[in-house]
């Protein structure tokens, strides 16, 4: 039973969410009232209350793995108070204050986190003008066409005068002919991938998900 | 070692401070780069400049801090268009993130155009998992958000009394940073044949194109450019257009490093032959 439970969880599951993708919207009304409401609202409820097991789970660990940095005065311990300190006044800072502007909550994610995340991501700009600089080099005929290419869409963002319009046209044919040529090759070989493995999850083949091989 | 090989081979601490400095000069300096209309944008501003008053719009903020520069502005436009015509709005944010983000925009330009919660626009907030929500809410906007952001129930407020699902607001305009494009495509595109158009950051611009000629987006806005775009054709703020001199710089700071580097590769591969 134990084996056998969730395999048809997981059949039902999976073959009503394949069924009702299929089925117009209109007509799916009356599926919808008879059924579909279960899997939609308590199916919902059920992956909140998972996630929020799995968040538990991972703020237990965040806590343990800290802590014990700061008890044992391992290098860096004082970010491990930071990050402590961080967790226990967010948590306990939007419950108390309220998460609407101008409340502490928002007032740290603002001018702490916000710019945190903010310099996190500008620093890719210094990191991709060296790698470009470094990797840009027509050393080969497939070397330039990248270099090449790269460079007419770069310059897409930049006014060039009157050079501006057919940069932009070459441009958007580059992206909407070879590129999309290939991100469809791509998008379809992963889609029949998903497809197969859903298959064999829904049909019970593969059950690594319960710690099968 | 020579001159061209000291160029192929430049430190990257100078091409740091250079970048550094390309940067911060326009943000002392500022000026204007003109802006070239593309037409993936212009079909969305069109669409949203030929809603008719009372018409609502749903406007879904999924997107994070770090790529508030380049898509903040594009929500902040399409949300000033809208409320300027009197346009409704329903937002949503399912990006852990995004509820600030939303907050901010809503808190800004509501007050702005003096829009009312539950009669102008309507918040509904977060829910995790967003490729469910966006199922559930092809059914009814109450299964996954019973209350909007501020915990009033959807049935009390003014606005959302005759509004069920989808079938009921005119399209749907996702601003994303992350992978939640992708869900509004296969669930609420593909599902439910909703009418949806992208504003998505400059490095996942080129992923969304297959969905345009598709026909399945039928509008995309790309980075900060598009952001700028956005602004031109709608004159609904200039904080993208201000900061394209940035980037313009920045970008041609970058050809000018490739084009270096190759010169200095060419010349030493020269300079061994001879």
């Amino acid at each position: 039973m134990r084996g056998q439970l969730p395999i048809l969880i997981v059949f039902v599951s999976g073959v009503f969410m394949a069924i009702q993708y299929f089925i117009p919207h209109d007509a799916g009304v009356f599926f919808y009232e008879y059924g579909g409401v279960f899997f939609y609202e308590y199916g919902l409820d059920c992956i909140i209350v998972i996630g929020v097991f799995a968040m538990l789970l991972g703020i237990w660990s965040l806590f343990r793995v800290q802590l014990d940095k700061v008890a044992k005065r391992s290098p860096g311990w004082g970010y491990s108070v930071v990050a402590l300190g961080g967790l226990f006044f967010m948590m306990i800072g939007g419950p108390l204050w309220g998460i609407e502007e101008g409340t502490p909550f928002m007032q740290v994610f603002w001018y702490i986190y916000t710019p945190i995340q903010a310099t996190m991501f500008s620093l890719l700009a210094f990191y991709i003008a060296s790698a470009a600089y470094r990797a840009f080099r027509a050393r080969t005929v497939l070397a330039t066409i990248l270099l090449l290419t790269a460079m007419v869409i770069m310059l897409r963002l930049i006014p060039l005068g009157a050079i501006s319009g057919p940069n932009q046209k070459l441009a958007t044919w580059i992206l909407m002919v070879p590129s999309m040529a290939a991100n469809r090759a791509i998008l379809i070989g992963i889609g029949l991938g998903i497809v197969a493995t859903c298959l064999k999850i829904i049909l019970g083949i593969e059950r690594a998900y319960m710690g099968h091989d | 070692m020579d001159f061209y090989q000291r160029l192929m081979n430049l430190d990257r601490r100078w091409v740091y401070l250079v970048v550094g400095i390309a940067v911060i000069i326009p943000v002392l300096n500022p000026f204007r780069v003109p802006v070239y209309v593309t037409p993936e944008v212009e079909v969305i501003h069109d669409f949203v400049k030929n809603l008719k008053p009372g018409d609502i719009l749903f406007l879904a903020i999924d997107y994070d801090p770090q790529a508030m520069a380049e898509v903040h502005p594009m929500a902040k436009a399409i949300m000033r268009q809208c409320f300027a015509k009197n346009v409704k709005l329903i937002i949503s944010a399912l990006s852990q993130n995004g509820p600030g983000m939303a907050e901010q925009l809503i808190s800004e330009v509501a007050k702005e155009f003096n829009k009312k919660s539950g009669i102008d626009y309507c918040y509904l907030g977060y829910k995790p998992y967003p490729g469910i929500v966006i199922l559930a809410m092809g059914q009814n906007f109450r299964i996954p958000f019973p209350t909007d952001y501020y915990g009033v129930p959807l049935d009390s407020l003014p606005m959302m009394r005759d509004v069920r699902n989808y079938d009921d607001v005119k399209a749907v305009i996702d601003i994303s940073a992350t992978n939640a494009a992708d869900f509004w495509i296969i669930n609420a595109n593909g599902r439910y044949d909703v009418k949806l158009a992208l504003g998505v950051t400059g490095v996942m611009t080129a992923n969304y194109y297959p969905y345009l000629q598709s026909g399945q987006i039928f509008g995309l806005m790309g980075g900060l450019k598009g952001a700028s775009e956005y602004e031109a054709l709608s004159k609904q703020g200039d904080r993208a257009i201000k900061m394209m001199s940035i980037q313009t710089t920045a970008h041609i700071v970058i050809v000018l490093f490739i084009v270096a580097g190759n010169i200095g590769y060419f010349m030493s591969r020269k300079k061994k032959k001879q």
